[in-house]
């Protein structure tokens, strides 16, 4: 019922003539950026993040929203047009997609990235807009020692789920922590690693270092390895439209992607690989005439793990609006968005600014309609972009990238900042170091120290209470066996290994 | 996987780097909390270098699995081979922005540069067109900010003939 009321008046908001221009400049803008080969949505919203400065929160957070959902679908088209996917959770599609667009079905396999994006995204959304008061209920019970232990169950979920090793994402969530201590301590005031630099007293932007590492570390990358790898666009022949066949061979995969994708989605450690690969998998082994998924392509294999993706995207918002808790590289900069304007996601949020949470909630399931209303006859023009010449793409994205970084704070120690950490990102990449986990700890460390110090200043400095409360006793335990199974399991293979 | 490299093992450089910085990152993290300790005169519960403390532990650990795994050369994955030019193209770019920001040279002269600069590292062999694009984007972008969004780029002696 609260869920009914408070999505009423979300849709009050969302309604309003302001709100939906942003909402549709979000989703335009969010697509135009999300189709660029390369560019995943993390990176997208990241660049797009400095325009919404200037707008009121709840106009810019549902610009956001439209951003999001525009960058995904944008991701889709490349990953099928050029099997260039932007990050792994469109790997999957990319795999059908690509075939069938070289076979000349490019029109239905983007229509049914689209449809089945947009019947995951309504579903998914609904299930956020259900599941989240019920999560907020819960989140009420937690103490700052509970929330210390969900911080680093997020800690390890992130580092030991990105990457190929878990100790590569464990160091790269250190240098994010090491970042995060940075600046003048909340509680007492004092400068912690400022070495005298005024600019560092106020810490690392979420925003410099997710820009640096996402657009500058990237255009390094794909710089340093030109001419290696050659993107072939394919041209759409024939019809747009799926036929009867396509709607008939789409729809189950789409509701089976869904029920995968939103509920691995929401989990803290969810993620979108697990629930894309799972979905092209059983489509696969239901499918009748597997030959086909050798050759021409099929068309479950784009709709299913398409429909997984933005499921579960969907479903990484509702541990970040309920709990604050960011589980993907997307989400932790949407939760640098929110901090931006001093909001800080959880269950206060909710009771503080209904109208915005709902509105945005709202907003999505505006956004997604969109999505399919605005995109699909303008794919056309979307396709344009992907022949913008390279050199002239980078060179771009990299003035975007500078520009936004000196609008938000014009200073030179900004932007050297922003450029040390865009060729850090250019190294880590380099050497098989995943860049997310070290957003994340940027954002999360000074929240999962102020939570912990808060926890044993109740505690009077016992430290035991962390495992009295049995929610922060079970959340610690869950962690320390997702730390600890990879290296075992590592140490299994090894085992194995000489055993042969 | 851990399969041991056939015949040649080559030291793991990159992965020792790593774990040097990872140390050297826990020292200078340790030092602090220890010159900060040392200023205190109160205790009071968990004060502000406890979280240093433990970061600068954690990176010590991460710095002994890092060498550890760097002088078995498990960890070690080759990196591709790498056409390191046009990226040290776009770093040069990035520092004369820097530069040029720096001594007041203005946004617009500063990313007209950045702009021509990558082009050229991506491969286009016309960098006085690519200025010029440059320098039109540029100038659009800082009219956009400036009278639009009234937020102020840098200026330099073409941005205030803008006006």
């Amino acid at each position: 019922m609260e869920a009914l009321t408070g999505l009423g008046n979300g849709f009050l908001v969302a309604f309003q003539f302001n709100n939906l221009l942003f909402c549709s400049i979000g989703v335009l803008l969010g697509t135009a950026v999300g189709v660029l080969p390369g560019i995943g949505p993390a990176l997208t919203v990241a660049l797009l993040l400095p325009i919404t400065f200037k707008l009121d929160p709840a106009g810019s957070l549902i610009m956001f929203a439209g951003i999001y959902y525009g960058a995904m679908y944008g991701g889709s088209t490349t990953s099928i047009l050029i099997n260039a996917p932007g990050e792994s959770a469109s790997m999957a599609t990319a795999l059908q997609g690509s075939k069938m667009a070289k076979n000349g079905r490019a029109g239905p396999a983007l229509a049914t990235a689209a449809i089945g994006s947009f019947v995951a995204g309504t579903i998914a959304t609904a299930g956020i807009a259900f599941l989240a008061p019920i999560m907020v209920k819960i989140a009420l019970l937690f103490g700052p020692g509970d929330y210390f232990a969900l911080m680093v169950l997020a800690f390890v979920t992130v580092s030991a789920t990105f990457g190929d090793s878990p100790r590569k994402g464990m160091v790269s969530l250190f240098l994010g922590l090491t970042l995060g201590l940075i600046g003048i301590d909340k509680l007492t005031g004092q400068a912690r690693l400022a070495f005298g630099v005024p600019d560092l007293l106020d810490g690392v932007e979420i925003t410099t270092l997710a820009v640096g590492l996402f657009a500058i570390g990237e255009a390094l990358h794909v710089v340093s390895q030109r001419g290696r790898v050659d993107d072939e666009l394919v041209a759409i022949k024939g019809s747009i439209m799926m036929t009867a066949e396509d709607w008939r061979r789409s729809w189950k995969p789409w509701l089976r992607g869904t029920l995968y994708g939103f509920p691995i989605g929401a989990l803290p450690a969810g993620g979108a690989e697990i629930p894309t690969f799972l979905s092209y998998s059983t489509e696969k082994k239901l499918s009748k005439n597997p030959q086909e998924w050798e050759t021409t392509g099929a068309i479950e294999g784009v709709a299913g793990p398409e429909a997984a993706n933005n499921a579960s995207v969907a479903g990484t918002l509702v541990p970040l609006l309920t709990i604050g808790l960011p589980t993907s590289a997307t989400a932790a900069i949407l939760l640098a968005g929110f901090q931006q304007y001093g909001l800080n996601p959880g269950p206060l949020l909710f009771a503080e600014k209904p109208d915005l949470v709902w509105g945005l909630i709202a907003s999505l399931f505006i956004a997604n309609t969109l999505l399919v209303v605005l995109n699909l006859p303008l794919v056309g023009m979307w396709i344009q972009l992907l022949k913008i010449p390279t050199p002239w793409l980078y060179a771009g994205i990299l003035v975007f990238a500078t520009m936004g970084t000196i609008a938000t704070k014009p200073s030179v120690v900004e932007l050297s900042m922003l450029v040390g950490f865009g060729f850090i990102g250019f190294l880590m990449r380099r050497h098989g170091y995943p860049v997310a986990p070290m957003v994340v700890g940027l954002i999360l460390g000074p929240m999962a120290e102020s939570q912990l110090r808060r926890a044993l200043q109740i505690s009077l400095g016992d430290p035991m209470v962390l495992l009295e409360s049995p929610i922060s006793a079970t959340i610690l335990a869950i962690s320390a066996v997702a730390l600890i199974a990879p290296f075992a399991l590592q140490g299994l293979s090894k085992f194995k290994a000489s055993e042969d | 996987m851990a399969t041991p490299a056939s015949g040649t093992r080559k030291l793991d450089i990159a992965g020792l780097v790593m774990a040097a910085i990872l140390l050297a990152l826990a020292g200078l993290l340790w030092r602090e909390a220890a010159i900060m300790d040392a200023a205190r005169s109160v205790t009071y519960g968990v004060g502000p270098t406890a979280a240093l403390k433990a970061v600068a532990i954690g990176l010590l650990i991460l710095s002994l699995a890092t060498g550890v795994s760097a002088l078995r050369a498990t960890g070690r994955d080759e990196p591709e081979p790498m056409n390191g030019t046009p990226v040290w193209i776009i770093m040069a770019a990035c520092a004369f922005m820097i530069a040029c920001l720096r001594l007041g040279g203005g946004f617009v002269p500063a990313t007209a540069v950045l702009f021509a600069a990558t082009a050229t590292a991506f491969g286009r062999r016309n960098i006085l067109a690519d200025l010029g694009i440059g320098l039109v984007l540029a100038t659009f972008i800082y009219l956009l900010f400036s009278k639009l969004l009234t937020l102020t780029l840098p200026q330099g002696p073409f941005e205030r003939l803008l006006g």
